[in-house]
């Protein structure tokens, strides 16, 4: 359920709406949920509303987690 | 002598002028727009003679022919229009085939109130895209229908060409082991359109890929490689297009995800809407299957053409009683490729 | 596309699939079930099943706010368009599902009149467009189908205070908002899962698109009253393999707590201002009938009656008539997690994508649509 997609909030315009860029794609959306964007910022977009905004240290935490257990787990699987 | 010059008929105002009911009513006002709208852009000797048909010569070979509508909604849109688009569209089904495309009939069916600038613009367009292409218009219809009962222009064209004796290709022709190529990025053309809607506003840098390809197909014939089936996938994009070529010749299909050429705005749209750019339709993009040997030479040939340069081998053929297309996903996974289930419809959820 | 490809990466997941098949313990099975069809879609889309091992089984669950609208849900939207002849605006997911007399939405617009005679069906991308629809059109009465858990209420609870803030006398909201909380406990209070076990339950994956608004607490209830680990997770494939993952390891040491994988942009406490939003425009229902699970209390929203103005069911009177769904339909049991598409007598026969009868062949994200999309070769093929 609920297609969202992180985007770039590239600029802001009045009555909370905002435009965000996506791999070259820009959208108008509603910035009407969340408080205190910035440009710049990852918002996550469903039907033209940010929800949330999105932390990318702890995206780039989670990637680095998933490489660690995967290359420990590949390890263990070649030393086995 | 009074001074009235005889036979003088005030030309089309393009400016401001529509189509009314007399444009479609067999009158003077019809002749008119034929002769000042139609005729004199798409100039050429058969269409000149004015007669109810044309009389064409025809090389020798095996007559090809091919009818296509077309509706798009808006006529004009990022990479080209409804006028270039029905040229394109009809000269590829004549083309995949493997024959010469050597001419082309139009008819309009035009909404009452169009503006005659607009349909001015778009028999421009079909002119320069058959001009290029060499195959010339050589015989027209226009009807004109009541406002609202039609959106501003369907153009429905036909095509003829030839192709010679013992030239084979066909949707069933593919066999296991061949390859499957894609002459380049896919769903550029379905998502210009899309990006144009109203309720989805899109600014996006995406362009129609519509393109006549039979000078393609004649650099691919040229190589001399064992082209087993060719096909433009349009509307159901490569999906549905594999999907018929899998039922046609009893087989099924492995792809690749990874090999699937995308552009990243395209890419980037089809996840804003929900949709799959495999579903996606095209205008200037063909299929081939061919024999494993030769699928390097072709690939080669292709790369070589400018609307081949982006061509890429994208899966194999293989045995199953099924007919199923499946995908081996950048991920590491599979999953069908399953026909196109009604309309593709933005998602939410 | 940052933040969605490097979560698509085929190397980290063929890392994360050796990690499954090193925890996953050889003498026992484990059994989760992806809530959302969001989920299902991915996980169906992404082929991850074929990363699993055999013995780490995916139920597909009823997080689908098309699947579990109700026949006479949809019916209510038509009635409104053929009856009171408003302009109705939908987004495309609901358009093909299944209404009665062998309607959907888009039957019935197919149906109807000229364009701008009588009642009409658009399709909108954001309910902001039938907002603009109503603003340009003050003649016509614009109707916006509000389907959807939480993540989609908070625009539309935006959208009504937008269209009081205006004056608008033209639009209203048809609400169908349904709650993710009440659908899972549902699942959990059933007796093949409470009594009879005859649905094995290991543990969830929480939408973490819903949890962006209500974040985490939630779920701790369940963890803590039914036993059951639940993990909020993303959307993409590597998040849905994290997951698995990190229920496999609560499993294997007995825990039952709520673990957050979409730590990107889910927090405990969730999106306070847009659940501020959402209680200010709508309150609980007493009621609400969900397709497959029936009639659940306080399971779904209605708009408050402060917005009385801006509701559809109180503007056009247009009362819910619950009507059956095909009887040999299994859609039911499929929502529940207690048979799977392939167990449906009409799966793939009757009822296909062009022909859905089950509102779980409609949606893309449905259990059987997904399953015959993108699986069905398990069932048939030999892979090649």
């Amino acid at each position: 359920m609920c297609l969202a997609l992180p985007c770039r909030v590239v600029e802001l315009r009045p009555d909370d709406m905002a435009v965000i860029d996506m791999a070259g794609v820009g959208k108008e959306i509603s910035l009407a949920l969340v408080d205190d964007v910035v440009v710049g910022d990852y918002v996550i977009v469903h039907v033209g509303y940010a929800l949330t905004r999105l932390d990318p240290d702890e995206a780039d935490k989670t990637l680095a987690l998933f490489a660690e257990l995967g290359e420990a787990a590949l390890q263990e699987t070649t030393a086995g | 002598m009074n001074g009235v010059r005889k036979g003088y008929v005030r030309p089309l105002d393009l400016r401001q002028g529509r189509v009314d009911m007399t444009h479609g009513s067999g009158g003077r006002a019809m002749a008119q727009l034929i002769e000042e709208l139609f005729t004199s852009r798409l100039g050429n000797a058969y269409l000149g003679q004015g007669n109810d048909a044309a009389v064409l010569p025809i090389p020798p070979g095996r007559l090809v022919m091919s009818t296509d509508a077309h509706v798009v909604s808006p006529l004009f849109f990022p990479g080209g229009d409804i006028g270039c688009l029905s040229v394109h569209g009809t000269i590829n089904d004549v083309a995949v085939m493997g024959a010469t495309p050597l001419y082309l009939a139009a008819s309009f069916i035009l909404e009452e109130g169009f503006p005659l600038g607009d349909l001015a613009r778009i028999v421009e367009s079909m002119a320069a895209a058959a001009g290029d292409a060499a195959v010339p218009v050589v015989t027209g219809d226009t009807k004109v229908v009541q406002k609202g009962m039609g959106d501003g222009v369907y153009i429905t064209t036909t095509g003829v060409g030839v192709v010679a004796e013992g030239q084979e290709l066909s949707g069933d022709r593919a066999r296991p082991g061949d390859r499957i190529i894609v002459s380049g990025s896919i769903g550029e053309h379905g998502m210009a359109i899309m990006a144009q809607r109203e309720s989805i506003g899109f600014a996006a840098p995406i362009v129609s890929d519509t393109a006549a390809l039979h000078g393609l197909i004649a650099a691919m014939r040229a190589s001399g490689a064992a082209i087993r089936a060719l096909r433009d996938p349009t509307r159901g994009g490569v999906a549905t297009t594999l999907n018929e070529i899998a039922r046609q010749s009893g087989v099924g299909m492995m792809l690749q995800e990874s090999a699937l050429p995308v552009q990243a705005e395209v890419a980037a749209a089809c996840e804003f809407l929900g949709l799959d750019p495999l579903y996606v339709a095209n205008e200037g993009k063909l299929l081939a299957i061919v024999a494993l040997e030769d699928a390097d030479s072709l690939l080669a040939a292709m790369h070589a053409h400018p609307l081949g340069q982006r061509a890429a081998l994208i899966g194999t053929v293989h045995r199953d009683a099924q007919h199923f297309v499946q995908m081996t996903t950048a991920f590491g996974g599979r999953r069908i490729v399953d026909w196109l289930t009604g309309e593709q419809l933005p998602r939410i959820c | 596309m940052r933040f969605i490809d490097e979560f698509r990466d085929g190397e980290l997941a063929r890392g994360l699939a050796a990690a499954i098949r090193q925890h996953a313990r050889g003498d026992r099975d484990y059994h989760f079930m992806e809530f959302c069809g969001g989920h299902t879609h991915a996980i169906s889309r992404y082929g991850v099943t074929d990363l699993l091992p055999g013995h780490v089984r995916m139920i597909h669950g009823p997080g689908c706010p098309v699947c579990v609208l109700p026949i006479g849900r949809i019916d209510m939207a038509i009635r409104l368009v053929r009856e009171a002849g408003v302009t109705l605006c939908s987004y495309g997911d609901p358009m093909r599902v299944p209404a009665s007399g062998g309607l959907s939405l888009l039957k019935a617009k197919a149906a109807l009149g000229r364009a701008g005679v009588g009642g009409d069906i658009r399709m909108v991308y954001s309910g902001a467009d039938a907002l603009t629809l109503a603003q340009r059109n003050p003649q016509r009465q614009v109707v916006f189908f509000a389907i959807g858990f939480e993540t989609t209420t908070p625009p539309t609870a935006v959208l009504i205070k937008q269209a009081r803030a205006l004056g608008l006398g033209n639009f209203s909201v048809l609400c169908c908002h349904v709650l993710t909380p009440s659908a899972i406990a549902s699942i959990l209070e059933s007796p093949e899962v409470r009594q009879w076990g005859t649905v094995p339950l290991d543990g969830f994956i929480g939408p973490a698109h819903v949890s962006t608004i209500i974040g985490t607490r939630p779920y701790e209830f369940f963890a803590e009253e039914y036993r059951k680990p639940v993990v909020i997770a993303g959307f993409e494939p590597l998040d849905v393999m994290q997951a698995i993952l990190m229920l496999i390891e609560q499993v294997n040491s007995g825990r039952a707590v709520v673990e957050n994988e979409f730590s990107r942009a889910v927090t405990r406490d969730g999106n306070r201002k847009a659940q501020d939003l959402v209680a200010e425009v709508f309150e609980l229902r007493r009621s609400f009938a969900w397709r497959g699970l029936g009639e659940l209390p306080y399971s779904a929203l209605r708009i408050r009656r402060e917005f009385a103005d801006f509701d559809a069911e109180r503007r056009f009177a247009v009362g819910y008539e619950a009507v059956a769904d095909h009887p040999a339909c299994e859609c039911g049991a499929i929502l529940r997690g207690v048979k799977r598409p392939q167990e449906c007598r009409i799966f793939g026969s009757v009822c296909t994508p062009e022909n859905p009868i089950g509102s779980c062949m409609v949606s893309s994200e449905g259990a059987c649509a997904a399953h015959y999309s993108f699986g069905r070769f398990t069932d048939l093929a030999e892979a090649p």
